[in-house]
């Protein structure tokens, strides 16, 4: 019974001692990955790679889900609104919730299942496969080689990308409000143009860049320490796991840190 | 080790563990400059980690490397990337980058740490790849060439800054006979032009011999004796005979069964 009860503390000492570790190597990494990427030189051609693959090749699973997410929100805010008689809010309320919320969200999570997965899997195979350790020996700092590149692209393709979600997702709440639900046009429009303020777009660029950190952040770390991983990192089996623990991770950091940026800035 | 004159690397009683397992106790080699040194060992003996921390990519519990007479297990980061500029490795598997070519493969020290011009780096990586008898194999990926290739591109990595120092860690491994005597060829001729010091570690022993200057041999954790091939094959070192007698023992019987 007694030995019973001591394992349970070994297993609460090793799982925290585990996660602090974690978060502070996380910590340690983003810290390296941000002096690599102020510290002259500046490379352009591996930046302008980076922004095509993160941001240019994820504009289409934007639109696509954008305007998905802005005709549902249509439906939706149509069926509430309507029941308090307030149906031209609906463009109010679509805009509102995408500029602050929905868009810099669901950017963050599909570029996180898009690129995130991808930068994961890509480092830890490098790392698998005695590269970093190679540019090492080659006095290449791999930080500045292969993290800061990307971190730099997610910085400035992630607003952006939010900001077409923004305004695909309008456009399919306009699609469903005005001509399947009647909702006048003008109304639309104009609810819109009074309540979106700089605020709330302001608070949407800050969740985008807090976002594209946590991604980098998380995604990079995972496949750069995949040799320390505790469920043992090697090989394909090793990459596959500490991928998918990164987009689970990554995800989850997301939303938690979409509630503490709300909390903080309303 | 009879003469001290003039090491390029020391590694001064070494001790290394992972977890509980204690793989090198007090291991101290001297590596001579100018001299090809072979560490060879059984599996599992603590070489490839030997060689890991000559590259400061492995740091001694106890003990010290010392490169040009300075510590590199105390080094900060810049001044090891600053002794590092003088190494060229080629690794087990010879770690060329897999999503970019064979050119900017070898390219790639040269634009990263030199400001020469992309016609200078071009007139450099084909003089390289020429050396190392590769031909029009520039625009293709690693992946689309044969162990023996791969291993010739990583050579041409490793010496395309011409380096002071070469590490090789298993150049032969996963290689056929006739592929192994290639890089053995390629490997005395480079560095008969070039000068450098190298240090290679290989389980392909006694083949290997022939293109050492120094043979170490690598068993419990320690360095056992590091002499020139002819007086290592006749050293009165228990595990030295021991490690010939069995090496030796399968070339002989190898012989005899393809006569």
């Amino acid at each position: 019974m007694v030995v019973n009860c001591l394992r349970g503390f070994e297993f609460l000492g090793d799982w925290a001692l585990y996660y602090f570790n974690l978060t502070g190597r996380m910590g340690l990494f983003m810290l390296r990955a941000v002096i690599a990427t102020i510290v002259p030189p500046y490379k352009w051609e591996p930046l302008v790679n980076q922004i095509h693959f993160i941001g240019a090749k994820s504009l289409f699973v934007i639109i696509f889900t954008g305007a998905f997410t802005g005709m549902v929100l249509g439906l939706q805010g149509y069926y509430s609104l309507s029941q308090f008689g307030s149906e031209s809010a609906l463009g109010s309320a679509i805009g509102l919730s995408l500029v602050r919320e929905l868009g810099p969200v669901l950017t963050a999570l599909m570029v996180t299942g898009r690129a995130g997965s991808a930068i994961c899997a890509e480092i830890g195979i490098m790392r698998n496969t005695e590269q970093i350790d190679a540019l090492e020996c080659m006095a290449i700092d791999p930080f500045k080689f292969l993290i800061a590149p990307k971190l730099v692209a997610a910085i400035i393709s992630l607003p952006i990308l939010a900001a077409f979600f923004n305004v695909v997702g309008i456009l399919g709440g306009y699609l469903i409000a005005v001509p399947v639900l009647g909702v006048n046009e003008g109304a639309y429009f104009q609810g819109m143009y009074q309540s979106v303020i700089w605020d709330d777009l302001y608070m949407g660029l800050v969740k985008s860049l807090a976002f594209a950190i946590i991604i980098i952040g998380i995604c990079a770390s995972k496949g750069f320490y995949v040799h320390l991983d505790r469920a043992g990192g090697f090989g394909a089996e090793g990459v596959s796991r500490v991928t998918t623990s990164a987009v689970v991770f990554s995800s989850v950091a997301i939303l938690v840190g979409d509630y503490l940026i709300t909390a903080i800035l309303l | 080790m009879t003469e001290q004159r003039d090491p390029i690397i020391r590694l001064v009683e070494i001790e290394k563990s992972f977890g509980t397992q204690k793989v090198l106790r007090k291991a101290s080699l001297d590596i001579r400059t100018g001299k090809a040194t072979v560490i060879v060992g059984g599996s599992g003996q603590g070489k490839s980690v030997l060689l890991k921390h000559m590259l400061g990519l492995l740091k001694p519990d106890n003990g010290q490397v010392l490169i040009h007479g300075k510590d590199i297990s105390r080094m900060k980061k810049n001044e090891l990337m600053e002794v590092r500029r003088d190494i060229g490795v080629l690794f087990q598997s010879s770690a060329l980058f897999d999503s970019i070519t064979v050119y900017e493969n070898v390219a790639l020290p040269l634009r990263e740490r030199t400001k020469l011009k992309e016609a200078e780096i071009g007139r450099i990586v084909k003089e390289k790849l020429a050396l190392m008898d590769l031909h029009g194999v520039e625009e293709k990926y690693p992946a689309q060439l044969s162990g023996g290739m791969r291993k010739r591109v990583g050579l041409a990595r490793a010496l395309v800054l011409d380096p002071k120092i070469v590490f090789l860690d298993e150049p032969t491994t996963g290689l056929d006979v006739k592929r192994s005597e290639e890089i053995y060829k390629l490997f005395h001729h480079t560095q008969r032009k070039l000068g450098y010091t190298s240090v290679i570690v290989s389980h392909d022993a006694p083949k290997i011999f022939k293109l050492a200057d120094y043979v170490a041999l690598v068993a419990d954790g320690k360095i056992q004796e590091c002499l020139p091939p002819e007086d290592f094959q006749t050293s009165e070192n228990p595990y030295v005979k021991a490690f010939i007698q069995a090496t030796m023992g399968e070339i002989y019987r190898g012989e005899g069964e393809s006569l």
